[in-house]
């Protein structure tokens, strides 16, 4: 529709954007991410302030709301109308999807001038390029496979904070039997998926994660190994209260903070709900890796995809962004306000908390050992057509009574196939 | 009603029209048109133009999750619809008795209406869950074996938006009744009762038939609520357990908006444009062929 749009409207918009930035002759950066709450928002400022300081004028557009889905339906329609912000934040095989509309711009001179190639593990440059050129600009780190855990209600069941499936079962029977919830979940597909994730990654191992939901080679989906991780993913169900459908993952780590619960498994953005309470990691929670995966990691990377502008004095701007995102002021404050981790390595970490400073750790031994994988139930892994469908078949197994294991492996198979 | 002017200036009328006709025209039947296309096309993250025939509807039916959600609608539908008519009918047949206070009781039962679909889901979603409404209340009152678990029952669930859904609309159907009802004339009622006729003969034979322009209007009404709803399940389950209470309107702004399937979000929704002209075109059919 809007393609065809008369070229007196388009003129009539270029106009307007034209008379708003009139005050700056410097580079303009307009930026769409939905950064708005709390430590997030802090975060953006501080990005904000940081080109401030180099002449750019920086154009907030926030949109909230849907975990991004709002966002990008306003990109959308932003592209389409040949109306591109400078960057938008938009993350995994999205930003490939996306570069194949040819909306992207090539960062390649930034990146040379700054070594990004040494200074991202490999794994994770190859989600900001496409064909080689990079097109995105990685912002933090999130790590998915994390098990909070209360260690007051631990040690009223007198139970231990499991480092396999095997001990995590031993250990939710305890809780059970003391009266706990022994895992709180919030039944949202995206958290059903989340625990799959971690089952796969637990059980089956890093390899097998990525042969199965990386891959997705139909040999491993339909192997004897997909049918012991499914078996021990319903065996995880029965260890979730039944008024979880619909709870939103903060409220589930509400009940691990107040010790209704003794676990959870969720990404480190958990942290933020921790310290919000006045919660000390160590002490008043536990943060470990998930069951049976503490030398992989699973990332879920935020990262700005940067479209084509047209202006010499924007596109400058644009790199300055681009500059800024990577270097090391803004990794370590950013991370610092949002609770997650610098994608650059060889950081300096000493002001991060305990819980950053071992995902830190383990960020940096995974990518050597090869055991880092990209999280598929935060878009890291597949298109979002692809993980969709995936994430459809498993909370539809996770949630039904009658579904069997073969049943449930031959829909998440089938569903790989998708495209 | 003749326009005086209308001789003089036969080209007014005309003119004042245009503009609203060519905006209808190029926003609804456009739009329509577009969709239809972007249906057989290729596109997946924007719009794009490459014609792939009906592999897109093939798609659609080989999705589980899209049997999922016609099923629903077929359930949710049927349930809705006949629940409000039901229910309004009579909550308008007992308003009509002259009883006291009978205004107050209409604004009682007119007020969910007044309420968006997002408030009454979100409500209703606190009043079914199991830990917080009322099975909660329930066993706090001694009831200790009381359970009502419907909400996070994958087979159940859908049964939960229709009871929000009728909650919501039974009143406002209440309101279309009660204006029919009172446009009946007296006159008839009495010569029944004259006749001997009892009470509900005369309800059963005489006044519900005579609702019937009413009856089909209040249809038209409560049945594109049906179909467009939306909001509701998005907030009273957000689709879930699982995707067991996805309607296809929900399908369709999942696979546009956030999985990128921009050509399988516009078949769907062709579908669901198939199935409401299915249902709205021989009706209208039917009122202009008596019409003339």
């Amino acid at each position: 529709m809007s393609t065809t749009f008369p070229t007196p409207a388009r003129m009539t918009v270029a106009a307007l954007l034209a008379l708003g930035s009139l005050a700056a002759h410097a580079g303009e950066v307009e930026v769409l991410h939905w950064w708005t709450s709390g430590g997030e928002a802090k975060a953006a400022a501080e990005l904000k302030a940081m080109l401030q300081k180099k002449g750019d004028t920086w154009k907030d557009f926030a949109v909230a709301g849907g975990g991004g889905d709002a966002a990008m339906t306003v990109l959308k329609s932003r592209v389409v109308s040949g109306n591109a912000p400078t960057a938008a934040q938009i993350k995994g095989p999205a930003l490939q999807e996306w570069a194949a509309e040819g909306v992207l711009a090539n960062m390649d001179d930034v990146a040379k001038a700054e070594n990004w190639d040494a200074l991202l593990p490999k794994v994770v440059s190859n989600v900001m390029k496409y064909e080689g050129h990079y097109i995105a600009v990685p912002v933090n780190v999130h790590r998915v496979n994390w098990l909070w855990a209360n260690p007051a209600a631990f040690k009223k069941a007198g139970a231990k904070v499991p480092t396999s499936w095997d001990e995590f079962f031993v250990a939710a029977e305890q809780l059970k039997k003391a009266g706990i919830i022994p895992l709180a979940h919030g039944g949202q597909n995206w958290q059903d998926f989340t625990t799959f994730e971690d089952v796969v990654l637990g059980v089956g191992g890093a390899d097998f994660y990525q042969k199965a939901m990386v891959q997705r080679d139909q040999a491993a989906l339909t192997s004897p190994t997909m049918e012991k991780v499914l078996a021990a993913f319903k065996k995880v169900h029965s260890y979730t209260d039944k008024n979880a459908p619909g709870r939103d993952w903060n409220l589930a780590t509400a009940m691990v903070i107040k010790g209704e619960a003794g676990m959870q498994l969720m990404g480190d953005w958990a942290k933020g709900e921790f310290a919000a309470a006045g919660k000390v990691p160590g002490k008043d929670y536990v943060c470990a890796a998930a069951p049976g995966s503490a030398k992989a990691f699973t990332f879920n990377i935020d990262s700005f995809a940067m479209f084509k502008v047209k202006d010499a004095a924007n596109q400058k701007a644009q790199k300055d962004l681009a500059a800024a995102i990577m270097s090391t002021e803004f990794q370590q404050t950013f991370n610092l306000l949002k609770g997650s981790i610098p994608v650059r390595l060889g950081m300096d970490m000493a002001k991060f908390d305990d819980c950053a400073k071992l995902s830190s750790k383990d960020f940096v031994a995974s990518n050597k050992g090869g055991t880092l994988v990209p999280s598929i139930a935060h878009g890291m892994a597949a298109p979002p057509a692809v993980a969709g469908a995936m994430q459809d078949a498993v909370s539809q197994y996770w949630n039904s009574d009658s579904m069997t294991v073969k049943e449930a492996m031959a829909a998440i198979a089938n569903a790989a196939k998708a495209n | 009603m003749a326009a005086p002017s209308s001789a003089s200036t036969p080209w007014l009328p005309k003119l004042v029209v245009a503009p609203s006709f060519v905006l209808a025209f190029f926003f609804i039947y456009g739009l329509i048109a577009w969709n239809g296309y972007l249906s057989v096309s290729a596109s997946r993250l924007l719009p794009n133009y490459d014609f792939v025939g009906l592999r897109q509807y093939g798609l659609l039916l080989e999705s589980d999750r899209f049997h999922v959600a016609l099923t629903n609608m077929a359930i949710f539908g049927s349930l809705f619809i006949a629940g409000s008519m039901g229910i309004g009918l009579l909550l308008a047949i007992l308003l009509d008795q002259k009883i006291r206070a009978e205004g107050v009781l209409r604004t009682v039962y007119l007020y969910p209406m007044a309420i968006s679909f997002i408030v009454t889901g979100t409500a209703w979603k606190w009043i079914l869950n199991p830990g917080l409404g009322l099975e909660h209340l329930m066993r706090q009152w001694g009831f200790a074996d009381f359970t009502f678990g419907w909400l996070i029952d994958p087979d159940k669930a859908i049964y939960c938006i229709a009871l929000a859904g009728v909650w919501q609309s039974a009143g406002f159907v209440m309101a279309l009744f009660l204006a029919g009802l009172r446009g009946i004339d007296d006159s008839i009622i009495k010569a029944a009762q004259v006749d001997g006729a009892s009470l509900p003969r005369i309800y059963l034979r005489i006044i519900i038939p005579s609702l019937r322009p009413v009856f089909f209007s209040t249809l038209m009404v409560v049945s594109h609520l049906a179909i467009k709803a939306f909001d509701l399940v998005i907030a009273l389950t957000a689709g879930g357990p699982g995707y067991a209470t996805d309607l296809p309107a929900t399908f369709m702004y999942a696979m546009s908006f956030s999985r990128g399937q921009i050509g399988l979000g516009a078949a769907s929704a062709t579908v669901m444009l198939a199935a409401v002209a299915a249902i709205v075109v021989p009706y209208l059919y039917s009122e202009l062929r008596t019409r003339k």
